[in-house]
């Protein structure tokens, strides 16, 4: 039966049988990543969920998924190749927009629905536990699905430019599309999780991001080359970890752009530093914010 | 029998900040961020005031609960009950990891999974199997569990034709029982439970609280809180009561609920109005007042099983009709012990006064509401007053050496012998 006790004492012998001891955390670091690990269906549902809700009850379905890029892509040849005669390096407008911004696209979705992890999933948050960083890591993957698709329309313009028409030079530095690919999720992920943490208490910051990510877009070798860029500006952009991770694809893909090994580092440093203070601030947060929020 | 404690909550307490949240957050973090690495106290611990609504509030911080010790044996059902305000919602949220406990530790031990709404992450847009998946893994099942379960959850709902049409088709009716269908066959240890079943109709209610009973029955530990005692008494052994965030009382599930009608059922044995304009009532008739009137000894005497009573109530009809009185004796559980009827009478425009006499021995001791109802032509209602008076009826000294609770709704003396 139950009695009151009061003795804590006595539970420190038997502290190792708990599976789950709920305290008052204090900045405790942990990614948890067994805890997520149990949950992995639930995160596969989610990004299911993510895929499926997006195209529900229209007539092209998963077909919008290709059609914005060609739109965007479309317009930015047309404004900054066409009006405003942007040069792009020597490589064909449509591919180095394309390119560019499949890319920066990814990066800009996966930062602004992270960025909201807690302020719009507060009602399930409230009522049921789950390990809450599986909600932006879900975001990230149906965001790389969703960059996958995208991607293929870049292949296709990629094999015709390289191989029939040979306007593009790809290299070997192609291969560390996967090692820039992961750069670049894990520092959404990160990026996007400070934000939503400091958001709970903060609503300020909830304005800015939207405001900040297109100003990041214009630091961002994205409509322009880094290479025509003086060498004093070539530094500040490069500061932006983003850049030489745009960089380095253009020129692995398309044979024209500033690749520096010693600033690629610099940018995986940065995000690796980033997702650790994201984690550190998340599960801070994670644990009381529903009493703020 | 040592069976094993699955659920030990230390001294826990949980701070809430009153008042907006976000202004001068920043000060106070910053005070409390000072304080923390000089090595001191944290300044806001500190302060904070018992979680009580009748009292003005002084402090920003409150404690909505404070110093709760208990723990839950594997198997054990407990209930939690206590006033709107009391802390239950909080300790519910605690124990389901929502948030955390500003002091304290909970120590849990097996799976849990928390009911504090049903459909919880349902997505309008998605079919009614993509929504039990979903549901079902956020509630901490694995995919191949809801597999397995797949067809039991269908077929509780009743949806197995619109299984595959989006939820936001459905009648909230069919909403609810697929939400409540997918949380029933969840299969953790421990089971916390809000008061869902709130939801629904009648019937529906009835089909969760026996899956509520089979599930305790398999010897898992469950966790329920609610408002109605009835569904508490019925479904759990101990009970626990809250009162502005302190445990008043943990123990056998009908002590406790007894102790806390007691202490939080106020006797009302009578009321009346002077003023015409205050009165309830409508435009056909105001209730001008009630009274329960026990034929005791002295003034000073409580009513016990064994008093003679009398009900009075004066009224003001404004129409000429014929009207009778429906008086329901109910316990503030909500069970009704019975209904009498009073012979429809043609009244004309005016006051008039109805006595109903209980003869001794037939009310249990217990606490019982009274919902008087006005009918016209023995069809419709005039007017109906809920819970118009409130009483006690106190036992009486006993002969013998058992003085547990007297069993049954009613209890009155009958020829019964033995030779």
């Amino acid at each position: 039966m139950m009695t009151n006790d009061v003795s804590g004492s006595s539970a420190a012998a038997y502290s190792e049988q708990w599976d789950s001891i709920i305290g008052p955390q204090k900045g405790k670091f942990s990614l948890n990543l067994k805890e997520v690990w149990r949950y992995k269906d639930l995160l596969m549902l989610f990004v299911k969920k993510d895929i499926i809700t997006v195209y529900k009850q229209t007539v092209l379905g998963p077909i919008w998924f290709l059609l914005q890029p060609i739109m965007t892509t479309v317009i930015f040849t047309f404004i900054f190749g066409g009006v405003a005669k942007i040069q792009t390096d020597d490589i064909p407008k449509g591919i180095f927009y394309m390119g560019s911004l499949t890319m920066w696209n990814y990066f800009a979705d996966t930062l602004n629905v992270t960025s909201k992890t807690f302020s719009d999933n507060a009602s399930v948050f409230g009522k049921v536990y789950f390990p809450r960083i599986i909600l932006p890591i879900s975001k990230v993957l149906s965001g790389f699905v969703k960059l996958c698709i995208q991607f293929s329309i870049f292949m296709v313009m990629w094999v015709y430019y390289t191989f029939v028409t040979h306007q593009i030079h790809p290299n070997m530095t192609l291969l560390l599309f996967p090692v820039l690919l992961l750069t670049l999720s894990l520092l959404s992920l990160g990026f996007g999780i400070i934000v939503t943490s400091l958001t709970t208490k903060y609503r300020d910051l909830a304005f800015l991001i939207g405001f900040g990510v297109q100003l990041w877009q214009y630091a961002t070798p994205i409509i322009y080359p880094l290479s025509g860029q003086s060498p004093r500006t070539q530094f500040w952009l490069l500061l932006n970890p983003l850049t030489s991770i745009i960089e380095a694809f253009k020129y692995g893909f398309l044979g024209k752009g500033v690749f520096s090994p010693g600033w690629l580092c610099y940018s995986i440093v940065f995000t690796l530093v980033t997702l650790l203070s994201g984690i550190f601030v998340f599960n801070r947060v994670e644990k009381k914010f529903i009493d703020t929020v | 029998m040592n069976r094993d404690t699955v659920i030990k909550v230390e001294n826990v307490s949980k701070q809430y900040r009153l008042g907006q949240v976000g202004s001068g957050t920043l000060s106070h973090d910053l005070k409390r961020w000072w304080a923390v690495t000089r090595g001191k106290e944290d300044p806001f611990l500190k302060v904070g005031v018992k979680n009580d609504r009748t009292q003005k509030v002084k402090s920003d911080y409150a404690w909505a609960l404070k110093d709760i010790n208990f723990h839950i044996e594997q198997g054990d059902t407990l209930g939690i009950i206590g006033k709107n305000g009391a802390g239950k919602s909080t300790l519910l949220k605690l124990l389901s990891r929502v948030t955390s406990p500003t002091l304290g530790q909970i120590k849990i031990k097996g799976r849990i999974a928390s009911l504090l709404e049903v459909g919880t992450g349902f997505h309008p847009e998605l079919t009614g199997r993509e929504n039990i998946y979903l549901n079902g893994a956020i509630l901490g099942m694995t995919k191949k569990e809801i597999s397995s379960k797949f067809d039991e959850i269908v077929a509780f709902a009743g949806v197995e034709l619109y299984i595959d049409t989006p939820v936001k088709r459905y009648s909230s009716g069919m909403y609810v029982r697929l939400a409540f269908g997918v949380a029933a066959h969840l299969e953790p240890e421990i089971l916390i439970v809000d008061e869902v079943l709130a939801v629904g109709d009648a019937e529906f209610q009835k089909k969760c609280l026996g899956k509520m009973g089979d599930v305790a029955s398999h010897g898992r530990t469950i966790i329920f809180v609610s408002h109605n005692m009835q569904a508490v008494q019925s479904l759990c052994k101990t009970t626990l009561y809250l009162k502005a965030g302190e445990v008043v009382e943990i123990g056998r599930t009908d002590k406790v609920i007894n102790n806390y009608l007691r202490r939080e059922v106020k006797n009302q044995m009578s009321i009346s109005w002077n003023d015409e304009n205050e009165a309830p009532g409508n435009d056909t008739l105001t209730l001008m007042s009630a009274e329960i009137v026990p034929k005791v000894a002295k003034e000073s005497d409580v009513m016990t099983v064994a008093s003679e009573t009398d009900m009075k109530f004066r009224f003001i009809l404004r129409k000429p009709m014929s009207l009778n009185l429906s008086l329901h004796l109910n316990t503030p559980t909500g069970l009704c012990i019975f209904n009498v009827s009073t012979a429809s009478v043609p009244l004309g425009i005016g006051e008039h006064e109805s006595i109903l006499k209980i003869p001794a021995n037939l009310l249990n001791d217990d606490i019982y509401t009274i919902r008087l109802l006005f009918v016209k032509d023995s069809s419709s209602i005039v007017y109906a007053a809920e819970e118009l008076l409130t009483f006690e009826v106190a036992d009486i000294p006993r002969e013998g050496n058992w003085f547990g609770k007297w069993e049954g709704a009613v209890r009155p003396q009958l020829d019964f012998s033995l030779k």
